[in-house]
This record gives C-alpha cells, structure tokens and sequence, in this order.
C-alpha cells in the first residue's frame, strides 16, 4: 500500500514485516527513529519479537549474533561510531558465516563530532565480510530490506543495508509498503542448517592453526563473490513480485551511447539523475548507479564501461593518503582492461554537504583537463590555511 | 514540481509542518518529500524545512535553494535579511504575525501574506503552536490542494479533541486569506 512516510518508519514497517525473532540495538542518531519505531510496533502489540534493550552497539551485534546462531531471524541498526563499536563483533557475525541483517543510517564519523551523511561508517567496515547495500531512495531501502533477509538466509551472510542518514531516514515520502502476505510468500520462515543445537553439537569459531586459516579465508571471499549472483535473483524474483527493482549489483541509467559516466552510490544518485534529466550539459553523460559494494561487482562494472571514455567516481568517504574507496576499487577493477576510460575520483557531501544539482555541470566541466588526483571536489580549500590544503 | 521553505525557530513544529504539507499533497494525490535542514535542532535556534511536492517521483535530495514559496513561522527571524533568498519571483511569502503584509512586502521586496497564526493556534488549539494555520492559509493562497487534503493528514497524526480542534484552526485560518490570491503560479509550476 502507498503511504507518506518518514523513511525511518518505513524501514521499521518492512523490518516488522519479515518477522523478525529477536531485535537488538542502541540508539545513535540518525538510526534512532528506526528502533524507536520498532519498539512502538512491540509496544503496541503489532510486531511479535524478542526486543533486547542493550547497553551498547558491541552488545547489540553480539546479541543478534547469538540469536542467530541459535536459528533466529535477527535484525540490528546503527550509525557512525555505533558501527565502529560493532566493528570486532562484525567480523566475527561474517567470519561464523552468521546470515543477520543490519540497517547502516550512515553518517560522518567523529573527530571532528558531525551527525550528519556520509559513508565513512560503512566504508570503515568495508572488509569486514558484510554483503554491502546501498539505497537510492527509501523505496529502495524499503525493498533492499526485505531482499536483505531473502539474501542473508540463502547465502549465509551477514547483510548490510546502507541508507544514508537523514537525507533518507528523516525524509518523509511516498513508499509502496509491501504487505504482509506479499512479504511472507517473499520470505519463507528462517532456516539456518547450522543452527546451535544441543542434541547436534558443533564448534565454530574455535581457534584455527595456520594450517586451516587461509582455506577458511579464501571460502569466505568465495561465498562473498558467489552471493553477487543470489543477489542478482532476489532483486529479480522481488521485481516479478512486485514490479519493483533495486538494481542488482549496479545498473546503468542514461544514454546508452554516452562517453561519459557518472558513477556514485546512494542518495545521491537520485540528485544525479534529475541533474541529467533537467540541466543543459556539454555531453551526454549517463550515471553508473552502484547498489552492491560488497561483494565489488567488478564483471559488471566492466562490462559497464564498454564506449565510456571518462568515468567520474563519486566518493562520500576518503581513505586519507590514497583517495576515495569507491574511486580505488573502480581502478583497481578496470587496472589491465582493454582501453579503459580516465578515471576522475572525487569526494562530495562529507559530513552532510548539501549535494546540488549544478553539481554535475560543475563535475563535466572539469573534464577538459587532464585527470588530475583524487580531491574534495566540493570542499573550498580558501577556508583553509595555506600549509593544510 | 512545487518547492517550499519553512523558516521557524525549534519547537514550533518546522518538521512536522513539512511533513503534514507532504502527507496531505500525498492524500491529494501527488508525490511529495518532506525533510528538515539537518541542523543541531534545539529549542529557539533557527531552523528550516523543506517540501517538493510534484505529479511525478522526485529524485533529487538536495536542500531547497530557491523555493516557490516561503512560510515564516517566527517573524522575528527575518532580522536575518538573507533568509529570503532564493525565494523565486514574485516572491510568495507567508509570514506568522499581526503586522500588516505589506511593511513586509516593502521592506523584502517579496509579496508577503500575514496571519496572526500563533493567536489563532493558542485560542483555538490552545497551543502557541502555529505551524497548521500557516499551512491551511498557504494552500488555500495558491489552491495547491483542497483543505480537506489537511484535514486526512491531520487525521493520520491525531484523534478525538485534538484532531477536531486542529479541523477547527483549518478553517479558521483559511478564512483568514484570500482563495487562490497566488495560484497563478501553482499552475504555471505544475505545468512545468
């Protein structure tokens, strides 16, 4: 059903939706409505679940990772410094192969202290052996949250779902909620063959000698690569079900013919799109809208290239002393491609800077000029003093 | 696509006021987004909140630089002077005070509109709150979307007394205003 509404709501609704067993998180803004949300549902009788109120992010992971590994269906979300309290216990949700679904609201991480967007959250745990997701708008996150539990319990990892905080989570606007009959016929109740089960025991995560380490390393990076095409046939069987799709792994929307691409994650690219649909532009320009970053969807992201003679990265992180994430994963993907574009890498919208429209214009316009290295490209380094720019 | 910018000051219910326009162009039919201007919201500080509301999805997700029409809850922010930029012509502006419109017309330059909305809210509502007066003039200014519209999306926040008494400021506070004094735009803006 079409409803307005705020997209923290949203995101409780869907979560309560797939029935989840057992909640568990802390509050940290810009995640906080979600769970108070959730809490409402309980409160008021609507969502059946074991509701752990804990006293940190570090036991909110470790909570759903127990839940879940005693066959529940678990569901935590966080921010910023609450994803980097997790971080320890987010390695070993992926390293026990525990399929548990996470909301990421991102935001900056402190210092210096902003609540505001960014990705340096979810970028900080990037090789933590998560599925990584990221949502255009709260349609997105609605359906990517639904998928999440879909992928989790069929690959047997842990999904994050990264929507950015408040430009999604405090935005309110119209949402197709899938009913509760939809969903349920989505998603069969959860399963997970290796449940702790005291009539079957089993041992995981015990110490490994070096004997074992690197195979049970190289599995993890296997089962990650593989889930690239589960995730491909959820987005697919949700689209026949709903006639909504999230985009796979990545999707190119624009002029097929265009030289130029744009590739971002997230929010911003619904600001891009309108950019190319509504502003004059030098060239034709098409925007490669990235979902999946982890796994990398590299296949797809070459195939994407083909007639693409300049690539512009979008990052909403840095990695200080190399560049933007995104950026370097791109380069390092297209590294021995037969003529591969320039790849141009920037930052935009740290910390909650406004993303214009105009921004594009201003990003095709820089193209002339030889690929110069990775900057902020919003960031007016007059503010700075002359040593720090 | 139609953009509007609600100036106020922490807790005269900016964000609710851009959510309840959002939800009630919802309940008329169009799409629509609603979000605040993300600063450290506190008590009294100033604060902004922004509505796109078109016949089609909205994509973009930045701040809204150059609104078709801007609401004032708390006039004493337009001490602020570059607080009306942006405002696209001829400078629709709906301002909460007793003052008449035209001393903010002269001195913005803008076509301002004036409401007595924080007396209207306080002895109607009993609340000093006056964000739904401001909406139910500025819809019932530009014809944007019926009263009614308002009154749904009132009804999916509030029930009993409260709901009947916010019904009750609706109607005063469109009676307070001209109907359809700036619709030219709303047409020219939907036609585009």
């Amino acid at each position: 059903m079409r409803q307005a509404l705020e997209g923290s709501q949203a995101i409780a609704q869907a979560v309560s939706r797939c029935r989840p067993e057992v909640v568990a998180a802390y509050p940290i803004t810009p995640q906080t409505h979600i769970v108070e949300n959730i809490s409402k549902l309980v409160a008021d009788g609507d969502l059946d679940t074991e509701l752990v109120s804990v006293e940190s992010e570090f036991s909110a992971a470790s909570v759903v990772l127990g839940a879940a590994a005693a066959g529940a269906r678990a569901y935590t979300a966080s921010s910023s410094q609450g994803i980097l309290l997790m971080a320890e216990v987010l390695f070993n949700i992926s390293g026990l192969r525990i399929p548990v679904v996470m909301t990421c609201a991102n935001r900056a991480v402190s210092a210096p202290l902003s609540i505001w967007n960014d990705h340096a959250d979810s970028m900080a745990v990037r090789d933590c052996g998560w599925i990584q997701l990221h949502c255009l708008d709260n349609q997105e996150a609605v359906d990517s949250t639904v998928q999440a539990f879909k992928i989790a319990q069929d690959t047997e990892l842990p999904v994050m779902v990264c929507m950015d905080g408040f430009v999604l989570t405090h935005t309110l606007e119209v949402v197709d909620m899938p009913d509760q009959a939809l969903i349920d016929r989505f998603l069969p109740p959860f399963e997970f063959q290796r449940a702790l089960d005291p009539r079957r025991p089993i041992t995981q995560g015990a110490l490994v000698s070096p004997d074992f380490f690197g195979e049970i390393r190289h599995s993890h990076h296997a089962a990650m690569q593989k889930s690239a095409a589960v995730i491909e046939s959820v987005d697919a069987d949700w689209a026949d079900l709903t006639g909504r799709r999230c985009g796979g792994l990545l999707t190119v929307e624009g002029p097929a013919d265009a030289e130029t691409a744009v590739l971002a994650l997230g929010s911003m690219c619904g600001t891009l799109l309108e950019a190319m649909e509504t502003l004059p532009m030098d060239r034709p320009v098409k925007l490669i809208k990235l979902r999946c970053f982890r796994p990398f969807p590299e296949e797809a992201l070459r195939e994407a290239m083909a007639g693409v003679r300049d690539l512009i990265v979008l990052d909403r992180a840095v990695c200080p002393g190399l560049g933007g994430p995104v950026g370097n994963e791109v380069k390092a993907t297209l590294y021995g491609t037969e003529a591969p574009p320039r790849v141009h890498t920037y930052a935009v919208g740290l910390g909650g800077r406004d993303i214009p429209l105009d921004i594009l214009p201003d990003l095709v316009a820089t193209l002339d000029k030889p690929v110069g290295p990775f900057s902020v490209f919003d960031a007016d380094l007059e503010k700075l003093a002359p040593e720090d720019r | 696509m139609i953009e509007i910018r609600i100036h106020g000051r922490g807790g005269q219910g900016n964000v609710v006021a851009a959510y309840l326009l959002a939800s009630a162009a919802f309940h008329d039919g169009k799409f629509c987004q609603a979000f605040p201007a993300f600063g450290a919201e506190r008590r009294g500080a100033p604060v902004a909140a922004f509505v796109r509301i078109n016949e089609q999805r909205i994509y973009r997700r930045n701040q809204v630089r150059d609104p078709h029409y801007m609401v004032v809850q708390d006039a004493t922010l337009l001490h602020n002077r570059s607080l009306t930029g942006g405002l696209r012509p001829p400078g629709y502006m709906l301002v909460n005070s007793t003052r008449p419109a035209q001393e903010f017309s002269d001195e913005f330059g803008v076509w301002a509109v004036t409401i007595p909305a924080t007396r209207l809210a306080t002895e109607i509502v009993g609340r000093n709150v006056p964000n739904v007066a401001l909406l139910s003039a500025l819809i019932t200014l530009n014809g944007m979307m019926p009263v009614a519209a308002l009154e749904k999306a009132l009804a999916d926040r509030f029930t009993g007394p409260i709901l009947d008494k916010n019904v009750k400021l609706v109607e005063r506070a469109a009676a307070e205003v001209e109907p359809g004094l700036w619709t030219e735009e709303v047409r020219h803006a939907a036609s585009a």
